[in-house]
């Protein structure tokens, strides 16, 4: 027995240290998980509070994904229509119509001399009558462009747009994907709701923690002051309790997760009866393995930085006296 | 082993503990501290432990000023001294066994040592086959003894004692401190704080006495001829 007090090293050799330390945390993670299970009432709580919780952001994130998967579809409904300038030969339009077909970016071109034009407003839009008392046809002659697939997307077709309104037979073109830029737009809205709401309830479920760590920690005031006594560190005292913070926040994601799940499984057959009317095929998706794992990992993070927080507050308050 | 010099403590809001009080305890040495309740003999141990800080004046264990020492470093320090308290400081809700292994576990001995030295310790202060018991199912000596137990299970080189012997009979008390000369023996150093003067006056160990916060005598009290001076 060496009768010296040492102050800053362990009696213990290093590896030994360095095993027992892997030990310590294996041990305490276990010990974390029993200290829940002996106290099932206030944890489930805790974890269905932090399921709830998660499940909202995750749901929004399903509600995304899925709104985009379906969006995605209606992105190459993009066609341009080119209105003629008045006055233009028919031969020049038709030389204008064999310039754009060699357009690589252009799969169709559809031409509609000006009769054609006025006898389809005729049809379409109730005004016929009132046509038949105008002197001459006041409808230009249009040329309708179906670009490739790999131009329709809403950016390529008004590239395509501008490059055609150059061409001196044409007034001006528009594009028929307007309203898709509007969705599109509202779909950035939703997202960026989604995010900022998803931002408050991951705020939630770490004060929702660090509160639950909080009372665990009042709860074993009288222990911490004992170890302290005995010579513990704060990283030793500290440790269970953020092991504590994380498997609240492991459990509390997969309860997100099969909350989700129930949710989709709930509203598939609804959806699809909906979708069915349009003749659509969609799937709902739900969230798949790597988006479970992404899930429960943001929540033990969540559960190890609520806890952290607390601990810092609260467990340095406490020294023996 | 411990030494102050011209210590003093002023706890906030004014109440002075301590004033400038000097002593020395030598290394392996058991040494009695007396006074009337209030006279600044916990403040003293609290000092030593790290529990409080001067508020002046320089307290060194093992030549390691305190002042100086990081509260990083405190833990490790407290590692080399085992604590006796009156109230015994025992987690209620947790075996005998659990209790006196927790030095161990914090310092991080494997688990067949840990039960090797428990099953020691409490063979020592004669508690050997009450591992699996609760503190609530003990008496009060026995809840002591675990204390004790703990105290000592990391064999520190200091003990220091606060009144362990409160609560007990005489002939309880007595047990107690035959106890602590036992690890005194084997070269422990060891201080106790105590207002039973009936019962040091039967040993034969030096005995500093506080008088509102001062040492009386000071170094130069050696042995049991000054007991008297209260």
């Amino acid at each position: 027995m060496s009768n010296k007090v040492k102050i800053t090293a362990s009696k213990l050799p290093f590896t030994g240290r360095l095993v027992m330390f892997f030990v310590r945390h294996i041990q305490q993670a276990m010990a974390s998980i029993g200290e829940l299970w002996r106290n099932p009432v206030s944890s489930v709580m805790t974890m269905a509070v932090l399921g709830v919780s998660l499940s909202l952001p995750a749901a929004l994130q399903v509600l995304v994904k899925n709104a985009e998967n379906i969006t995605q579809s209606w992105n190459n409904a993009a066609e341009i229509s080119l209105f003629i300038n008045e006055g233009r030969s028919e031969q020049s339009i038709q030389s204008l119509i064999s310039r754009i077909n060699v357009y690589s970016e252009v799969d169709v071109v559809h031409y509609i001399n000006r009769d054609q034009a006025l006898e389809e407003f005729q049809r379409l839009s109730g005004f016929g009558e009132a046509l038949s008392y105008l002197d001459s046809n006041p409808l230009p002659a249009v040329v309708v462009v179906t670009p490739l697939a790999r131009h329709s997307s809403p950016e390529g077709a008004r590239k395509l747009l501008d490059k055609l309104e150059r061409e001196p037979e044409v007034s001006f073109g528009r594009l028929d994907i307007e309203w898709l830029e509007r969705l599109q737009a509202m779909v950035r809205l939703i997202e960026r709701t989604v995010l900022a709401i998803a931002a408050l309830l991951v705020l939630a479920v770490v004060l929702v923690i660090g509160n639950t760590i909080r009372l665990a920690i009042m709860n074993r005031r009288t222990e911490i002051e004992v170890m302290k006594l005995v010579g513990a560190t704060e990283a030793f005292i500290q440790r269970p309790f953020l092991y504590t913070g994380i498997w609240y926040g492991v459990i509390g994601g997969v309860l997100a997760w099969i909350i989700i799940n129930l949710l989709v499984w709930y509203l598939d057959s609804a959806l699809a009866e909906l979708l069915g009317l349009y003749g659509s095929q969609l799937q709902i998706q739900a969230l798949s393995m790597a988006e479970l794992v992404k899930l429960v990992l943001l929540a033990s993070f969540l559960g190890w930085l609520g806890s952290y927080l607390s601990v810092r507050q609260h467990l340095r308050a406490i020294e023996p006296s | 082993m411990i030494h102050f010099e011209q210590v003093s403590k002023i706890y906030p809001g004014g109440q002075k503990a301590l004033s400038e009080v000097n002593f020395r305890l030598q290394q392996g040495e058991m040494a009695f501290l007396t006074g009337h309740s209030g006279a600044g003999k916990s403040t003293l141990l609290k000092l030593i432990t790290v529990i409080e800080r001067a508020s002046a004046g320089k307290v060194s264990i093992n030549g390691h000023d305190i002042a100086k020492l990081g509260k990083k470093h405190v833990p490790y320090l407290r590692r080399n001294i085992g604590m006796i308290f009156q109230n015994h400081h025992l987690l209620m809700d947790k075996s005998v066994f659990d209790n006196v292994a927790l030095p161990l576990v914090i310092e991080g001995f494997s688990h067949g040592e840990i039960r090797k030295r428990v099953a020691g310790a409490l063979d020592m202060v004669g508690l050997y086959g009450k591992e699996r018991h609760l503190p609530v199912m003990l008496s009060g000596g026995e809840q002591q003894r675990v204390g004790i137990a703990r105290a000592i299970v990391n064999k520190p080189p200091l003990l220091l004692a606060d009144e362990p012997t409160g609560n007990l009979d005489p002939k309880l008390s007595m047990d107690i401190l035959r106890l602590f000369e036992t690890f005194h023996d084997s070269g422990t150093s060891v201080l106790i704080a105590t207002h039973d003067l009936g019962l040091i006056a039967r040993m034969k160990y030096r005995t500093l006495t506080l008088r509102q916060g001062k040492m009386l005598g000071g170094d130069e009290i050696y042995s049991a001829d000054t007991q008297g001076q209260i």
